[in-house]
């Protein structure tokens, strides 16, 4: 007994060293899974009060051009908005609860990010306080920018659509097939469509929106074009590349959009016993 | 290890972890060259320092460097590494005579030639470790080996760097 115990003793370093890795390890898988709460992150008090600060720096020098992008979205919206405007009528309907809006906006900065790994990550400066909940989705004026994955008291962060463990269900738009947007970890200014069936016929250049399917975005958000289209390895299915219409090495402001009907749906779903794979 | 070059020890992985953070987390040169300065910390530790203080340190660094970069265990995991090899690299490229009690392995103290061959298979294969687990199942082991070689390329000249500029001889900073 004496001898196993003196054996081991004089292996501390190594088992301490296994030890340790294994830890490491256990740490990356449980942070990796898209929808794993994580503990230790970017998250967390220290270290976003931290990261804030920087952004607090940094953006002050990107004012001028972070005020630009949001004059020139309030004017596409506010054209956008004398379009729907309904002409006055004297007849008005209710609307059907099919038609309500069930998504809420919230807008967030973003205090810090990640680009150059396969599994890249973003945090903003709302949290739980503000109403942040795990699963919406995140978003800015030129396309899709991810997913919150874990959410603090201030902080939450968010799987980049640069994470090569998010999937967004999307759509082509010019003849509406679905396909899944999932990033290869190799360029953060492209993307793979993927699931689209080989009879389909896509061009270069078409616009790639959400679909509205997965229930974390509402249909329509813009999230690239099409770049090329080759025959895929496997079978069935095209390889597209797509590029992201989102510039990841500017994201300042974001939105954050939530499906408030987001539990109904998954509790139908549940009854239905169908799994709701974001 | 007296007290003061312990303050400066701590005063000098304050900064490099500040920078780390602050600067050299958005950096990617040419999209390929990421840069690991706080690897120097490990890197430049006394020879004398215990085995398990050594890996228990740098895989305390290692994770606090996660925390900011949200890449929960990668870069505690590839220090961790590290801090367990350095002894036996250190071992096997001492120079005739063996080492000082008081020597750091820096560039001033110990040579060009020999700070060559101590760091760069070092810095090499924290970030062979590194973006292997990074980019598990994309495939591609030559994306690893080229960012690889160009992260370590870049992290060891911006070790030299800092180290002519700011180690003074015999002193910790």
């Amino acid at each position: 007994m004496l001898r196993i115990l003196q054996f081991l003793y004089s292996l501390r370093s190594f088992l301490l060293f296994v030890l340790l890795e294994v830890v490491a390890v256990w740490m990356i898988v449980s942070n990796n899974s898209p929808q794993g709460a994580a503990f230790f992150n970017s998250s967390t008090a220290l270290t976003g009060s931290v990261l804030k600060t920087q952004s607090d720096v940094v953006d002050f020098f990107t004012l001028a051009e972070a005020n630009k992008e949001l004059t020139e979205q309030n004017a596409a919206l506010l054209e956008k908005l004398t379009r729907i405007n309904p002409p006055v009528d004297s007849v008005t309907f209710e609307l059907d609860s099919a038609f309500e809006a069930s998504f809420k906006f919230k807008s967030a900065r973003v205090i810090s990010q990640t680009l150059r790994f396969a599994q890249n990550h973003i945090t903003i400066n709302k949290g739980e306080k503000d109403g942040i909940k795990p699963g919406m989705g995140i978003f800015n004026q030129d396309g899709v920018v991810g997913r919150v994955k874990t959410v603090s008291k201030n902080y939450s962060v968010g799987i980049s659509l640069l994470n090569t463990g998010l999937l967004i269900s999307s759509k082509i738009k010019s003849n509406d097939v679905f396909g899944s947007v999932n990033w290869d970890g190799k360029n953060p200014d492209e993307a793979k469509l993927l699931y689209v069936p080989r009879h389909v016929k896509a061009s270069v250049g078409d616009t790639i929106i959400t679909s509205g399917f997965n229930s974390i975005f509402p249909s329509g958000i813009q999230i690239g074009t099409i770049k090329e289209i080759n025959p895929g390895k496997e079978q069935n299915y095209l390889d597209i590349l797509i590029a992201l219409s989102a510039d990841f090495s500017r994201i300042n402001y974001v939105y954050l959009v939530e499906n408030t009907q987001i539990g109904e749906l998954d509790s139908l779903y549940q009854q239905a016993e169908i799994r709701n794979e974001y | 290890m007296n007290i003061r070059t312990f303050i400066s020890f701590f005063l000098m992985g304050l900064i490099l972890v500040a920078v780390q953070i602050f600067l050299l987390k958005n950096l990617a040169l040419f999209g390929v060259a990421l840069c690991f300065l706080y690897l120097l910390i490990i890197l430049s530790l006394p020879v004398s320092i215990g085995h398990i203080p050594l890996i228990l340190l740098s895989f305390g660094i290692g994770l606090f460097i996660d925390m900011f970069y949200d890449t929960m265990g990668i870069h505690a995991a590839s220090a961790t590494f590290i801090g367990f090899i350095r002894p036996y690299w250190l071992k096997v490229i001492s120079p005739t005579g063996g080492y000082d009690d008081s020597n750091e392995p820096t560039l001033k103290e110990m040579g060009m030639g020999w700070y060559f061959t101590y760091a760069i298979p070092m810095i090499f294969f924290f970030s062979l470790i590194f973006f292997s687990i990074d980019q598990w199942g994309t495939g591609g082991f030559f994306g690893v080996l080229n960012k690889s070689f160009f992260s370590s390329t870049l992290t060891f000249l911006l070790a030299i760097l800092v180290q002519l500029l700011f180690f003074k001889k015999r002193r910790g900073i």
